[in-house]
Order: C-alpha cells, then structure tokens, then sequence
C-alpha cells in the first residue's frame, strides 16, 4: 500500500492533529491549566485553517478514488472553518460559565468530530466512505445539543435532533440501496453508479431512489417538508450550538448534496431531480418564510428564517453549473457571516441576561448601540439590502440559476425574489424591535467579553466586505473553474 | 489612479460623510461635516454641469461623457462603469441641490441626529451612484442602497403611524425591485449575440441590440413596474401618501425630490433604451396606468385635509405625468418628463420644507385648523404660494415650462387612444389648482384659527437660505428654460434612435 496517498487528506489530517492536541491537553491537563483550553482550541484551529488556505493543495485521489480532494473542495473546507472559528469565538463565554466549564474540553472535541465526518461527507466519492461522513457529522451533533444537561428543553432538543437524524439516515440509506440494486454492478464508486444511471432509462426505481435521497437530504438541510423538527432543536439547543446547526451543519450538506446530485445522478437532472427540488425549493422558501414571521423567539425566529435560507441555497443546486456552484458556495460564505452575526449578537445578550424573546431587544439602540448597529446589519445582510454581502450573494446566486434561460427557471427566481420581500418583513421587525419600538428598554447596558466583541467585529467585517471585494467570489470562481469537468460531466 | 475621474467623487464624498458622521462626537461636529460636505458635492455638481456644457459646446457628441470603468466581479463581466449625459448631469444637480437643503432643513433634528445624517449620506450616496452608473449591476446595487435607509428615517424620526407607513413603503418598493432584479438578469443573459460575452454595460447592450422581440416582452414589464412603483404608478402608488406623510422633513424632501426620479430616470435608461420593441408594442398598457395616476392623484389631493397628504398626492399626479411623458417616446415629451423630474423634485422639496417649518410652528398639519398665517410669518407665506403657483403651473416657474413640453409633445401622436389621455392629463392641470388655491385661501388667508397662533415667529436664517437655494432654481427653470432643453434633447437622440428603428 502507498501511504503517501495519506498525504492527500491533508485538511483531515490537520484536523485530526488539532483534536488530539486539545485532546490530549484536555484529559492530562491540571485543573488551573484547563483555563486556558479555549484560547488554545482558538489558536490551534486558526492556525489549521490559515495553514489549509496558504498550503498548495494536491488535488487528486486517494484510496483508489474513495475519497477525492480539489481547489473547490478545499475552500469549502476553508470556509466551513472559518464558521467554525466564529463559533467558537461566540461560546467561549458560555462554555466557561460554572455549569458547563467542567466539560469544557468535550465541546470542542465534539465539535472537531463533526467537522471531521463533514469533510469526510464532501470529499467522499464511495457511499460507504460517504455514510461514514455523514453519521460521523450527525450523531455527536445531538451531543452538543444536549449539552446544557440540566435543562429539560436541551434534552428534548437533543431526542428530536437525534430521531430525525438516524429516521433521515435510514430514509437516505433506502434509497441508496435502490441505487445499488439498479447498479447490478456491485460498485458504490460515485462514478459506477454515474454511468450506470447515465446508461440505463430512468426507471421507476431510480425515481424512487432519487426521491429518498432527496428526502433524507432534506431533513439534514430542514428543506420544507422535512423541516418540523428543526424549530424545537434549535430553540432547546445551546445557541452555540444552535449557530453551529444552522451554518456548517447545514452549509457542509448542501455542498455534499451538490456532489451527490452532480456526480451521481447527473444523468437524470432535466429528467428527475430538476422537478422535485423545483417544487421544494418553492415550499421551502414560502412556508420557512411565512413561519418566520410570528416567531416570537429569536432561536425559533432564527431556526424559520435558516429553512428559507436554505432553500435559497438549493437555487445553486439546482442551476446545475459553474456559475451556480461559485454562488452557492460564496452564498454558504456570506450566510455563515451573517447568521453567526446574528447568533453573536443573540448569544452575547442570552449569556448576558437569559433573554431570548423578540420583545426583549425592545429600545435597545439606547442602552446597547453596538449590540444593535451588529444585529441590524446581519439583518440587513440576511435580507439582502446592499451594499452588504446578503445582496451579492442573493444575486449571484439567481443569476446562476437563470443561465439555462429557461421560463420554468425564471419564474422560480421570481418566486424567490418575492419571497425575499416577506423575509424583509421579519428582518425588519427585528430592526423596528430595537430601533423604533418606543417601548423602555428591557435589556440593561453591558460589556461583551473580548471573545464575543473579536467575533462580532468579524462577522462586521465579513457583512460589509465579502460583497463589496470581488475577490472572494473570483477566488471561488477560479477554484471551481478548474473542478467544472468532474463535478457537471454527466449532467444532461 | 482612481481619483483621476470626476464622476467617482460623487461616490467618496457621501463615503467621506460617513466616516466623518461615524468620528463626530457632538452636534456642531455633525453640522460642520454636513455643511462643507454637501457644499462641496453642490460645487462640484455646479462644475460638472459647466464643463460639461462646454466640452458638448467644444463639439464632443459621444453619447456619453467622462466615461471610466474599473473591473469588479470579473467572471460575470460586472464592472464599475461610469458616464453620464446631460440628463444625468441635470439629475446629479438637483440631487445636489436637495441633499443641500435638506441639511439645513434638518438642522435641529431630534434624536439620535448622528443616526440620522449617516442614514442620509447613505441614501445621498446611492442616488448619485445610481445616476452616475451605466452597468446595470452598479446600478441597480446603488439602487437599492437609496432604498432602504428610508425605513430607519421614516420609522425613527418620523410622526404619526410612522412604523406602518415605514413598513409599507420600504416594502412597496422592495418588491418592486424584486421584479426589477428579475428583468435586469434577463436582460443580462440576452445581452450579447450567441457566443460573445455577456454585459451588464448599459450601452453595449443597446449597441447589440440583441434581446429578441419574445424575451422583450417579458422583461420590459417587469423593468417598467420595478421602476414605476418609485415613480409611484397607480396602482402601485399607495406606499407614496403614507410615507412622505410620516416622514421627517428632510426625508420628504429628498424622497419626493431626488428618489422618486429614479424610477423615472430608470424607466426611459433601461425599460424603453434597451427594450424598445416591447415599448413601442407595450407602451398603451401603462399610458393607461399613469394616466390614471395623473388624474387620480390630483382629484385625492382636493379632499385631503393634512398638508402633507395633500402634496403626496399631488406628487403621484406630477410624477405619473413624467411616466405619462416618458411613454410618448419622442423627443419633446420626453424632454418635457426630464424637465417635469426637475420641476417637481424642487418645487416638491420646497413644499415639505415649508410644510415642515409650519407644523414645527403650530404643531398641526391640518388645513382646518390654520388660517391667517400670511399675516403671522409672511416670509413662509409667500414662499408657500411661490411653490403652489410653480404646482399649478404659472408661467415664469418651471412647473409651466414642463407641462407645456409634456403636452406639446403628446400631442404630437394624432390617434384618438393618445389624444383622449393627453386631454384627460391636461384636465389635471385645473384641478391642481383648484386644490393648491384652496389650500393657500384656507391657511394662509382669511382670519386666524388660533390665537396661540399670534406668537409664532417667522423663519429663521437656516430655513431662508434653504428656501432661497430652491425658490433661486426653480425661477431659473422657468425663465431661462433654453439652455436646459438643449442639453437634455441632445442625450435623448440615441434613445429616440433606438425606438424608431425598433419601431420600423
């Protein structure tokens, strides 16, 4: 065996390097020395990521072509850490509050498995390397929602989260094993089963097999219908966690939804798989939108407004070319940006004072002006008003959608387009909440930890800048260039 | 260098305001920004208007002037390309001039007044962009960027059912740039003949010209009722009343004075100059729309009774003359929609101005309530009146000269279809007077109402020299008409070039 193919996951070995040293740090360290456990997860991440960015990138295969690394790849990786990274930033405070310090180290290394199975999930190009990922990313998930032991919503979230998982798994697993049994072949290689779709006419079984792939997707992603347990998950859920769930849980499968549609089922995109994610991403918007706006719980409010969001990432999918991925993974970045924005904000005041409810950001530019200058403007970007970033990635990404020209596709835009207006609605309550509402302020003024302030001027940074400097989205662009021919080949 | 372009400054100076507005620390620091600011934007506008007269006087005729781009989102072709013609020129004017006064206008503004101006330099930053763009993107993005500040200015500072009319209108007009944002990508993928590249370059597209008579049709529909929801078109309009009368003075002025222009302005630069078989096919649908607007506008505001409703409405009714206008597509009546955009942004921002003044005096905007206010402030009283006549369209103002255009030119089209429109627009001419005359008999004449009244003061220095500023342009529209006409004739030749080849 050549063990320098081990060389090509670099990312995953990285990672597996940071998690055995706040491992090992957290399990032999002294009491006073686990103090310093965040920072030094903090450190050792960012310099992982850094170093994934700067490092050259052998692209190419490992394992006889089960697992498959490229430019674009790679910055998905990058950007899911990034997210990371944010998240981080905001739990500090939490995780070293009296009740959850003693588990402080478990946090992170949960969170650094799950990240593991997601690059697993991207990068796999073998189903059984694939389910690995994807399990691997799911189940310690409901680890770090149950995490707050000691309250009643945490475990309730927790046994929600964990059903739909495992019931999403089996739904996705179903229809892989129609897929397997229309191969005839044996083979689970993505590219087998590619020319074997492309060969065959697209029998009843192969709907039926795209259909339960779609569906077990659609519960990872809360794509509407599969979305009623994400509401009460993300309410109960710590709302680190609840930030982590709703970017890079949920940014790592759309991607790996793309690599499954694209690759495998390529050959039936007009025939199939077009019509059913047209009519979900319809549902998806409208109900996740029209949910959002009686939302009287930021969590719950977040939750609605991340279904909707997702269905706009779907818009990528289905656009099904270079222009749609470069948007959907640019979209993914300025979404991680804008809801952990938001996430910030709504963790620095939950620590602060306990407060969660909408009512409770009433007035508050009087005593908080940051606080809010923040969450008005991940508001704005998750509206998508220019010029922040929210704007060019909604934009983007229903450009890509129209490149095929056709009037089906059209309308779809225009549909979401629409539905961007009811989404301004509700971002806006949030922004007359703390700006008009001439009620007296409920949340007293106070001082985020450094932590919290780093990552909320971040996400600033992000919201303001990602749009306005192209070079984000050319960087993607130049990335996915190079990876065109694999990822779209069979698409007919 | 990018600063070599004068146009670009028109972008950095709001951007300068801004960070200024974000280092001031009390309200002499925020005037003093304001102040030098905007006078330097007004004297830049002032240059820009010069040398571009004499370099079209020197016999420069491209199309468009100080022409500059700077690549953006390269794999989409979007870049920052900027150029204007002499209707930009004449628009990025009266933007200057209204941003001018309303600085002074809300020179004593109340809370937050940091909040507010960097608001208003963020809204004055995306009209100017929006008129100084010719990529579509750029455009639409600066578009947008006017948009939305609006909801923080109306919901904030405003009075009365502020949140509602903040709500309805930043609403109202989103979704009208949702059907914007979908016709400009349609045009952006049918730019270009098969195999060369796409652009979002205004005038490549019409050089092109390559958007087939089919994909036509849809879009221009789609543009149009994007842009008319700002040019406040029935039966979109109703965003217009509720908002300009909730919105704090300065909002109204720049609301009504600059930003329901673009829409205008948007209407005959994208809808009709890139889609111009559609809008010679399409153009009775919405010379029936505004038409309406017209006539609807100016019968509403004979039965309001708040001062502030009275001039949205009349405003629905002028800015549904410049669609009206726009949509004859020739030469005249466009130039008098252009002539009408500037009339009414200044005589429009006047109106809020004094409108202003007078209830920050008597704290009631209700006509019922006021009478006799020529003897108590004379100075705001004949101000008032001078604005009304330039509404009802006296001769020697320039509400005069852009109606007589408008209709001159309408009248050019000898069907019956144009003709019963044109007489039904000219009707509204009556009874805009018939509502501004009793408006002025009511308030400014006859006994006082209130004896509280007796003790108000006239106006101050800030709000003379805001008023003058206006009151000094628009008698300079109405007797010196020429210079302006020649200049905005001369940028709509490659327009009307387009539509009558289309037309052929």
């Amino acid at each position: 065996m050549d063990y320098s193919q081990f060389l090509t996951m670099g990312s995953e070995l990285m990672l597996l390097v940071v998690f055995l040293i706040v491992f090992l740090f957290d399990t032999f360290g002294g009491a006073k020395a686990r103090e310093y456990t965040s920072p030094l997860a903090l450190i050792c991440f960012s310099v992982m990521t850094v170093a994934m960015w700067l490092l050259p990138t052998n692209g190419g295969e490992a394992f006889s072509g089960m697992y498959y690394t490229s430019g674009i790849i790679t910055v998905i990786k990058t950007i899911l850490n990034l997210g990371v990274i944010l998240v981080i930033l905001q739990s500090v405070k939490w995780i070293d509050s009296e009740e959850a310090k003693i588990r402080r180290g478990e946090f992170y290394e949960l969170m650094m498995v799950t990240l593991f199975g997601m690059y697993f999930m991207i990068s796999a190009r073998h189903f059984l390397l694939f389910i690995i990922g994807l399990e691997c990313a799911s189940l310690p998930l409901a680890a770090m929602v149950a995490f707050n032991k000691n309250q009643y919503e945490s475990h309730e979230a927790a046994v929600k989260y964990i059903f739909t998982a495992v019931f999403s798994s089996a739904i996705l697993l179903l229809g892989l094993s129609f897929v397997y049994a229309l191969s005839g072949t044996g083979s689970l290689y993505f590219s087998d089963l590619a020319t074997q779709v492309a060969s065959g006419e697209n029998s009843m079984l192969l709907v039926l097999a795209i259909a339960f792939v779609i569906a077990g997707f659609g519960f990872k992603l809360s794509l509407v219908p599969f979305h009623l347990w994400t509401a009460d998950t993300y309410q109960g859920a710590p709302t680190s966690v609840t930030a982590y769930l709703s970017v890079i849980s949920k940014g790592s499968a759309s991607f790996a939804f793309l690599v499954v549609l694209a690759q495998v089922f390529g050959a039936a995109y007009s025939q199939v798989w077009e019509w059913m994610l047209y009519g979900l991403i319809i549902i998806t918007i409208t109900i996740g939108n029209l949910f959002a706006i009686r939302q009287k719980n930021m969590k719950r409010f977040m939750a609605f407004s991340s279904v909707s969001q997702a269905g706009y990432i779907m818009l990528g999918i289905i656009s099904a070319n270079v222009i749609g991925m470069t948007s959907m993974v640019f979209y993914i970045l300025v979404y991680i940006f804008s809801n952990l924005g938001a996430f910030a904000v709504i963790s620095a005041i939950e620590n602060k004072t306990g407060k969660i409810g909408m009512d409770d950001y009433n007035g508050l530019h009087k005593t908080n002006p940051w606080l809010s200058f923040a969450m008005t403007l991940a508001m704005f970007s998750l509206a998508g008003i220019p010029p922040f970033a929210g704007f060019f990635s909604k934009i983007l990404i229903f450009n890509g959608a129209l490149e095929s020209g056709s009037v089906a596709l059209y309308v779809l835009v225009l549909i979401a387009l629409i539905n961007t207006i009811i989404s301004l609605y509700y971002y806006l309550l949030v922004v007359k909440a703390m700006w008009i509402s001439p009620e007296e302020p409920v949340v007293g003024e106070f001082r985020s930890s450094c932590y919290e302030r780093l990552g909320m001027w971040l996400c600033i940074a992000g919201i303001v800048g990602l749009g306005i400097v192209s070079w984000f989205y050319t960087y993607i662009y130049d990335a996915s260039m190079l990876d065109a021919t694999t990822f779209f080949a069979n698409l007919i | 260098m990018i600063l070599e372009n004068i146009l670009i400054y028109f972008v950095i100076i709001p951007l300068l305001m801004l960070a200024g507005l974000a280092l001031c620390r009390n309200m002499n620091q925020i005037r003093t920004v304001m102040t030098v600011l905007s006078t330097i934007l007004l004297g830049l506008s002032v240059y820009l208007c010069v040398d571009f007269l004499a370099l079209r006087a020197a016999g420069n005729t491209d199309p468009m002037l100080y022409m500059a781009s700077w690549d953006w989102y390269t794999p989409l072709n979007i870049k920052l390309a900027l150029g204007v013609d002499g209707i930009s020129v004449l628009m990025i004017m009266l933007s200057a001039i209204i941003v001018f006064a309303g600085t002074f206008a809300s020179w004593k503004i109340d809370p937050l007044p940091k909040n507010f101006f960097l608001w208003f330099a963020l809204l004055s930053m995306g009209v100017f962009g929006f008129f100084i763009s010719i990529d579509m993107f750029t455009m639409f993005m600066f578009y947008e960027v006017a948009l939305i500040p609006m909801y923080l200015l109306i919901g904030v500072w405003g009075t009365g059912r502020k949140e509602y009319s903040a709500m309805k209108l930043t609403l109202m007009l989103m979704g009208g740039s949702a059907f914007l944002m979908l016709g400009l990508l349609g045009i952006y993928w049918h730019s270009a003949p098969e195999g060369a590249p796409l652009t979002w370059n205004i005038l490549e597209i019409a050089q092109n010209g390559a958007i087939d008579r089919s994909w036509q049709m849809y879009l221009f529909p789609l543009t149009f009722v994007g842009f008319g929801v700002l040019g406040a078109m029935f039966p979109f309009h109703t965003w217009s009343p509720d908002g300009h009368a909730c919105a704090p003075t300065a909002v109204s002025m720049l609301h009504a004075g600059v930003l329901m222009k673009l829409g205008g302005y948007g209407c005959f630069r994208i809808s009709i100059f890139l889609l111009p078989e559609a809008a010679n096919e399409l153009a009775w649908v919405f010379i029936i729309l505004t038409g309406i607007s017209v006539v609807y506008g100016a019968f509403s505001a004979c039965v309001q009774t708040d001062l502030k409703y009275i001039n949205a409405y009349s405003s629905v009714s002028h800015c549904g003359m410049v669609l009206f206008a726009i949509l004859m597509l020739n030469t005249t009546a466009m130039t008098g929609a252009i002539l009408q955009m500037l009339s009414h942004g200044l005589m429009t921002a006047l109106f809020f101005a004094l409108i202003g003044m007078i209830y920050g005096r008597t704290h009631t905007r209700d006509i019922r309530e006021m009478g006799g206010l020529m003897k108590i402030m004379p100075y705001l009283g004949v101000c008032y009146m001078i604005a009304g006549f330039a509404s009802l369209g006296l001769p020697g103002l320039s509400g005069f000269v852009a109606e007589m255009t408008i209709f001159f030119g309408s009248f050019q089209h000898t069907d019956l279809f144009h003709r019963a429109f044109v007489i039904a627009g000219t009707s509204a001419i009556v009874v805009t007077a018939v509502y501004i005359l009793r408006v002025v008999g009511k308030i400014l004449l006859g006994p006082v109402q209130d004896e509280h009244h007796l003790q108000l003061t006239d106006a101050t220095w800030y709000e003379r020299f805001s008023t003058i500023t206006l009151i000094v342009c628009i008698a300079g529209i109405g007797c010196f008409p020429n210079w302006i006409n020649e200049t905005i004739q001369q940028s709509f030749a490659p327009i009307i070039r387009v539509i009558e080849q289309a037309a052929i």
